[in-house]
């Protein structure tokens, strides 16, 4: 019963300082659209994982391990 | 076959990384300043129970507040970058990158937004201790994610507390406490959390003197400027001494990032420190036996003690580090840059011939190898090295810039000692020319702060990882163009964030701590 409240009382505390917020509610905005460029846009189609092109541990070592040994001597 | 790796990649490659990195730094050393002098403010008013206090810090804490939203997460592209453009170094660090970062994440997430909530929402909500201590722990937890992501940033200045694994290809730690407790990390921390203080403290007194250009607000603008020249003298105190020890630390590390903030090339005994000095753009290489400088003016055996803290003290120049041959620290005899690309490239050809040797399930080969690589490993990047040249770091760029920062951290000193002095013993409220010296160091000081990363990344070029990795054999093998592309993204996205934070920040200055 008493986990419950603090829970409530924790929702409450924050849902009213959302409500509250001026300022606040500019700057989330500017949080979500810069986190929604971040990882919708940016992450997805600019950024993807290099190494995820390999599919298992062994492959991904395998593939640093040549890249590092060939780097040296290039026209090998 | 392999082809080789286009200049122009390696060049668009840093050129994005160093972009997102400083549009970073314009954040977050505002963040870990404004966090101080808000807690300070807070603190008087819990402790004198005045309303002024409280209207006081929650003017700051809206500054705070748009600082902290603007550049957020703004970080997170330096880890896009490391999963796609330096996806060989990422892999290379292995979990010693990995586990600092992860701490940050976890700390930012929970102390960050358990507490900023509880500051920003908790108005007249909760007890006014718990506040006090929710805008402390803001502030702490701030200054602890600095802490994890400077960890990580010395680990690659001063790779300590590791071993090399050759069948992942990864470096694994060995030593926790090694590596998140190095003096370079210390030294790096201290030095940066002190300079976001100095820039917390100048915005406070510059925006303070605009209330006070305008006449307006004058007991909150003066009261301001107490505290923030009070923060920003200790600071640029302490930062000073802070950066005799980085330098000193720079010297017993990374020679050639001391030599090059230095334009010093022959070594000696008693070495001088250029207090002033113009760089010779005639000098081309490291000996063709021309003098560095057009013109300069030398403090007598400072670098000596500055790197040996000896006043006759040995320190290298950069053709000594290229050449070898002079004692080192612990007796021995420093080895010629041709030696240590001779061995990198024996423990790169002992990293091939273990692999294959493991392959072929020949252990005893494979033994024998390992054996080799372990005792060339610390020279390991030294094996991508084509010409000496490509050691020494682009010495006008750290020259200057380690000038820029030493000169403006001199200037703050006087700055706010000149501040402090006016507030307390002259009429500082109606002296107009304080008022615009106060809003133009400003700028200086986030000059200042861009100048001491310039000095550290660019000073140890060409590593990725000191000795270990070239910058060369870090990045991923990308189309130059799909780098540009983003670079440029980038550029767009961060400047219309900086205008954003600019725009919306006048704005509430305007409207002033009655709002």
């Amino acid at each position: 019963m008493l986990k419950r409240n603090i829970i409530v009382r924790i929702y409450y505390f924050y849902a009213e300082g959302f409500r509250s917020m001026t300022l606040g509610k500019t700057l989330w905005a500017i949080i979500l659209i810069k986190l929604f460029i971040m990882f919708f846009i940016l992450k997805l189609f600019f950024f993807p994982n290099f190494l995820g092109k390999q599919k298992t541990e062994v492959q991904k070592q395998d593939y640093v391990g040549n890249e590092l040994i060939n780097r040296a001597n290039p026209n090998k | 076959m392999l082809e080789s790796i286009d200049p122009s990649l390696i060049d668009w490659s840093r050129a994005q990384f160093a972009l997102t990195a400083m549009y970073h730094w314009l954040f977050v050393p505002l963040t870990l300043g404004l966090a101080l002098i808000m807690a300070i403010m807070e603190t008087l008013y819990y402790k004198t129970g005045k309303e002024f206090w409280k209207k006081t810090a929650k003017f700051w804490m809206k500054l705070f507040g748009i600082n902290f939203a603007i550049g957020i997460a703004t970080g997170i592209i330096l880890e896009f970058e490391f999963g796609t453009n330096w996806s060989n170094y990422s892999w290379f660090v292995g979990d010693i990158f990995g586990a600092p970062l992860a701490i940050e994440g976890i700390l930012a997430f929970f102390m960050e937004s358990t507490f900023i909530a509880v500051m920003f929402f908790g108005w007249n909500k909760v007890g006014k201790g718990f506040h006090l201590a929710s805008t402390w722990l803001t502030g702490i937890g701030a200054t602890f994610s600095a802490w994890w992501i400077l960890v990580a940033n010395a680990w690659m200045q001063n790779p300590i507390g590791m071993e090399f694994n050759p069948d992942t290809v990864r470096n694994e730690m060995m030593d926790f406490f090694a590596v998140a407790f190095s003096p370079v990390a210390l030294s790096k921390f201290l030095h940066s959390v002190l300079s976001g203080w100095i820039l917390g403290a100048i915005l406070v007194v510059g925006i303070s003197a605009w209330f006070l250009l305008k006449k307006r607000d004058r007991e909150f603008a003066i009261a301001s400027m107490k505290i923030g020249a009070i923060v920003g003298l200790v600071s640029s105190l302490l930062v000073a001494w802070t950066g005799d020890s980085s330098a000193y630390l720079v010297a017993q590390t990374q020679p050639m990032k001391l030599a090059a903030m230095e334009g010093y090339y022959n070594g000696q005994q008693g070495a001088p420190l250029e207090a002033v000095g113009f760089l010779n753009p005639d000098k081309k290489s490291y000996n063709d036996n021309i003098y560095p400088f057009i013109v300069d003016i030398k403090m007598p055996r400072l670098l000596s003690f500055l790197a040996t803290r000896n006043l006759n003290g040995y320190v290298p120049g950069i053709k000594n580090i290229i050449d070898g041959g002079y004692k080192l620290k612990d007796g021995t005899i420093a080895l010629p840059a041709s030696d240590k690309i001779a061995m990198g490239k024996t423990a790169i050809s002992a990293l091939s011939a273990y692999r294959a040797a493991m392959k072929a399930g020949n252990r005893n080969d494979a033994m024998f190898c390992r054996e080799i690589l372990k005792s060339n490993i610390q020279y390991l990047g030294y094996g991508y090295i084509k010409d000496v040249n490509d050691l020494i770091p682009n010495v006008p760029l750290t020259f200057y810039a380690f000038r820029i920062m030493v000169i403006l951290g001199g200037y703050f000193i006087l700055f706010f000692a000149v501040v402090l002095f006016m507030a307390y013993k002259k009429n500082l409220a109606e002296m107009k020319w304080m008022h615009w010296v106060a809003m133009l160091t400003i700028p200086l000081g986030y000059i200042a702060g861009q100048a001491g990363w310039v000095v550290a990344e660019v000073g140890r070029q060409p590593w990725a990882i000191q000795d270990m990795l070239p910058i060369s054999a870090s990045i991923s093998k990308l189309d130059v163009g799909s780098v540009q592309t983003t670079f440029f993204i980038f550029l767009l996205l961060f400047t219309v964030m900086l205008i954003a934070e600019i725009r919306i920040m006048l704005r509430e200055i305007k409207k002033g701590p009655e709002a």
